[in-house]
């Protein structure tokens, strides 16, 4: 599949954003962390901000922005539909939330309330994003069981670890905060390469002989419809080298776990100001490595059209 | 409305004989000429005179060699929208933009609606839509539903124009939904087929495989080519002379 990098971004942003939301609404909310302005203030942008952005992404990739309204429409049938419901139901709660805990300076009553609230609509959000691909059968690396656990595992290790790196800049650091981060890591990185192995091992049952309808033996392409790539093949025939493919999975193990994984645990034994720089630096590392995680996720998708283009 | 209707009263489509296709492309050209103009029009260009031409088209005509034990067969090999029955390129659509047809069965989009998400395209396995990106929007086949039930033209012609144009009557149109159409005959008898059923999308298309070969045509092998060089002997010694 061609990765966008619209949605690229949107999916990474959205998912550190909503992780970060869940777990300010949670933890806040209950007083785990007190409200304090700043604090408050710069951990709040930090969520919404890059759910905002990344809900702006989204739409670049709209052939009609101008009628993204309507996508609200039909939540009844699709994920797409659905994930538009949720984030936007999703500002509610979090507004009230931000405003009693950050403006208010108050936890637990109403702005608990309000925090579990956003951190649930945060969820569901997630989760109707990861279904979106999940539910496609076309395309088997991602109608797969790993999908929807990964965009929630992503999501809470991203928002985790920049929890960790706003609450370190402050040097308001938590040991729990920061051990669920590295534990959070380590296990997107196990759930990471537990998925590209059932993916290099996947048997798809759908053939070039279903796609046709000529049953046994060999179906060979040995003519396009067309001379040059249409639509289909630069949508949906993208293809990446099998060495290149190898290096960015290498990357994405050293920028998106590895690296911030090493930094966080070096954070236990740091003093401030040494553990907020290492704590930001595991941040950024980590979300670099995750556009290219995202990036990956849709270059090593393989669509059944592609089938009909005498493509393996 | 992109919830799927629960049954359709017709099950309108296709059945493509690839036993007779030729590839001529004729069912390709007179889509695209008949549908730039249709419902759906216009099916754009894009640099068509240019070295990089792309455009819009419903109706696309592969080629292949399948090989078995009983030897190669080139098959030409028709693709367009099947007009399933549990279209997952409507129900993942989030405007309503996609719909099937309670009536019918016809699978479309309402261009006015569609938001150009790219998503339904996704979810089809067939490839059949194809994104116009000069107006924005999703576009697929219509079946032709401004020729089947379009009083103007001879009742003869009521069929889509990709039917219509068949040289070889490869391509058949009818009711698939009613099991004793002449339709549904064809498919039965000669054991017309799903493509991609273990996907579930149950198309209404059918494809008719290629009969099996028979032993009745005669052999049109050429005969093997004489060598080239006379070997030995005075025509070879010639040979060798004139060669030097």
């Amino acid at each position: 599949m061609h990765p966008a990098f619209s949605v690229v971004f949107f999916t990474t942003a959205t998912g550190a954003g909503y992780g970060l939301l869940a777990l300010l609404g949670v933890l806040g909310g209950l007083g785990f962390i007190q409200p304090e302005f700043w604090l408050g203030l710069v951990s709040m942008a930090f969520a919404l901000g890059l759910i905002v952005a990344g809900l702006l992404s989204s739409t670049g990739h709209l052939g009609r922005p101008e009628r993204a309204w309507r996508a609200f429409s039909q939540w009844r049938s699709s994920w797409l539909s659905r994930e538009g419901v949720a984030s936007v139901a999703t500002f509610i709660p979090a507004g009230l939330f931000g405003i009693g805990w950050v403006l208010f300076g108050k936890s637990g009553g109403w702005v608990a309330v309000a925090g579990l609230l956003a951190a649930v609509g945060a969820v569901t959000t997630v989760c109707a994003t990861g279904m979106i691909y999940a539910s496609l059968k076309p395309i088997a690396q991602w109608h797969s069981p790993y999908t929807l656990p990964a965009y929630l595992i992503f999501a809470g290790m991203t928002g985790s670890v920049l929890l960790n790196a706003v609450l370190q800049g402050f040097d308001a650091g938590s040991t729990a905060v920061l051990a669920g981060a590295l534990l959070a890591a380590l296990a997107g990185w196990a759930w990471k390469i537990a998925t590209w192995r059932y993916n290099d091992r996947l048997e798809s049952p759908t053939t070039a002989n279903t796609a046709t309808g000529l049953a046994g033996g060999t179906v060979r392409s040995i003519e396009w419809p067309h001379t040059e790539e249409n639509y289909l093949l630069k949508e949906m025939g993208f293809r990446i080298a099998r060495k290149h493919s190898a290096k960015l999975r290498r990357i994405t193990q050293a920028l998106a776990f590895a690296v911030p994984a090493i930094l966080l645990a070096i954070v236990f034994a740091l003093p401030w100001p040494f553990a907020a720089i290492a704590s930001a630096l595991a941040a950024i590392s980590q979300l670099t490595g995750m556009l290219v995680e995202r990036w990956l996720f849709f270059a090593e998708a393989k669509h059944t059209v592609t089938l009909y283009y005498g493509r393996e | 409305m992109t919830c799927l209707p629960a049954r359709t009263d017709k099950k309108l489509g296709l059945v493509i004989d690839l036993d007779t296709c030729v590839g001529c492309q004729a069912c390709v050209t007179a889509c695209k000429e008949w549908n730039t103009g249709g419902h759906m029009a216009p099916l754009t260009d894009i640099d068509p005179y240019g070295g990089h031409a792309d455009g819009v088209w419903f109706n696309r005509v592969h080629t292949y060699e399948h090989m078995t034990e009983m030897g190669g067969r080139t098959v030409n090999f028709p693709r367009s929208c099947l007009h399933c029955d549990q279209p997952a390129c409507v129900t993942v659509c989030p405007t309503g933009a996609s719909y099937k047809r309670a009536s019918d069965g016809i699978v479309l989009v309402d261009e006015d609606k569609c938001i150009g998400c790219k998503l339904c395209s996704w979810a089809c396995p067939y490839g059949a839509r194809e994104f116009d990106t000069e107006v924005g929007v999703m576009k697929k086949c219509t079946l032709c539903i401004d020729r089947i039930y379009n009083d103007n033209l001879a009742e003869e012609d009521r069929v889509p124009a990709c039917v219509a144009a068949c040289p070889t009557s490869a391509r058949h149109f009818g009711d698939l939904g009613d099991p004793g159409s002449a339709i549904s005959q064809l498919v039965e008898e000669r054991g017309g087929v799903a493509l991609m059923p273990e996907l579930g999308y149950k198309p209404t298309n059918k494809y008719l495989p290629p009969r099996a070969r028979t032993g009745r045509a005669a052999r049109v092998d050429a005969p093997a080519l004489e060598p080239i060089r006379a070997e030995g002997g005075f025509l070879g010694w010639i040979d060798r002379m004139l060669s030097n």
